[in-house]
């Protein structure tokens, strides 16, 4: 291979080197079931300051904080509820992508579906009426003359 | 289908959209940076760490009085913008400072002091950020208003100015002091 080769070669895998794979893999575990387990709690916390990344993804100060801390905690044998709540004591229910389920968190939980069944409900109240509609015949309301005129003023067009 | 009920059901949408309007509009004004606080009415977490000058610290040096812990750190330009409200209050003694130097290290933050004037009555030095973490700081600068007893009332993040103080700050005291009108 020639020397350019290599070069657009080596630029090409630094494109598709996982950045988030490599902050993770900074931390060293005794196996793979920590490793997991760390991967698994940094993809689930949110972070504080980025508010729309995770853990993993997230290059703030606090979130390499908070990394360095579930990695401890994992090491000291701590079990995932443990740091769930350790994280949740001191950045409230925010930390999570998923709110813990509590009665002033039902309506989160519960709400798309609760607008799912109304918007259900409405859609079968206004077939229902449209079905009335159609079973009422227009001509039900006139009397015998006036079906009479109707049918004459149709039948000359 | 009565006729009432067909009228009924046409407001449905039209109360469906105040609803969602009045949401939006109440979302336009809210700083989602600004994240509620869970240790509010719970006391301050238990430390022994040092200050900046390497002095031993813990709850037993918190003042008995009601204070203002302000996070800072060297690094913090928005530090700079509320330094002079510090001061002013450092000065006037009536709310003592503590300062934690959080995430900074330990030289650049009493270089820091040195440049700009200390109105801390000390630093509480978290170089790791450690004990930040279990105060749920997410930046600097933060400041907590404790009361006598140690317990946490209040968090604001950001930039503690005087137009803070004045509308943010005072009322939230004025009302420790005197919670509500007594029956």
């Amino acid at each position: 291979m020639t020397f350019p080769r290599i070069l657009l070669l080596s630029f090409l895998l630094v494109l598709v080197a996982p950045a988030g794979l490599a902050q993770v893999d900074a931390f060293a575990f005794e196996n793979d079931e920590q490793r997991q387990r760390f991967r698994r709690l940094s993809n689930e916390f949110r972070c504080p300051m980025c508010q729309n990344a995770n853990l993993t993804g997230s290059t703030g100060g606090v979130a390499e904080d908070l990394r360095r801390e579930i990695h401890r905690m994992i090491l000291a044998g701590s079990t995932d509820t443990e740091i769930e709540q350790f994280m949740f004591e001191r950045y409230g229910d925010f930390i999570f992508y998923r709110p813990r389920l509590r009665p002033d968190t039902v309506l989160l939980w519960f709400g798309p579906a609760l607008f799912l069944l109304f918007g259900a409900w409405m859609g079968w109240r206004i077939l229902r009426q449209a079905d009335d509609r159609e079973k009422q015949t227009p001509a039900a309301d006139l009397d015998t003359g006036e079906q009479e005129k109707l049918r004459r003023l149709l039948d000359n067009e | 289908m009565t006729k009432s009920l067909q009228k009924r059901i046409f407001f449905v949408p039209v109360a469906a959209f105040l609803l969602l309007a009045v949401f939006l509009w109440r979302g336009l004004y809210l700083d989602p940076t600004e994240l509620p606080s869970v240790l509010i009415d719970k006391p301050m977490p238990e430390f022994a760490m040092t200050t900046v000058e390497n002095q031993p610290v813990g709850n037993v040096n918190l003042p008995e009085q009601v204070f203002l812990l302000n996070v800072w750190g060297s690094y913090c330009l928005p530090c700079l913008v509320e330094h002079p409200t510090l001061m002013r209050l450092s000065e006037e003694g009536e709310f003592p400072v503590v300062g934690v130097n959080y995430k900074d290290r330990r030289q650049l933050a009493l270089d820091w002091l040195e440049r700009n004037g200390n109105p801390f009555a000390y630093s509480i030095l978290d170089e790791e950020g450690r004990f930040g973490i279990d105060l749920g700081v997410y930046g600097a600068p933060e400041t907590f208003l404790v009361d006598g007893e140690g317990v946490i009332r209040y968090r604001h993040v950001g930039v503690l100015d005087e137009s803070v103080w004045r509308d943010v700050f005072v009322p939230v005291i004025d009302e420790l002091r005197d919670p509500g009108p007594g029956p």
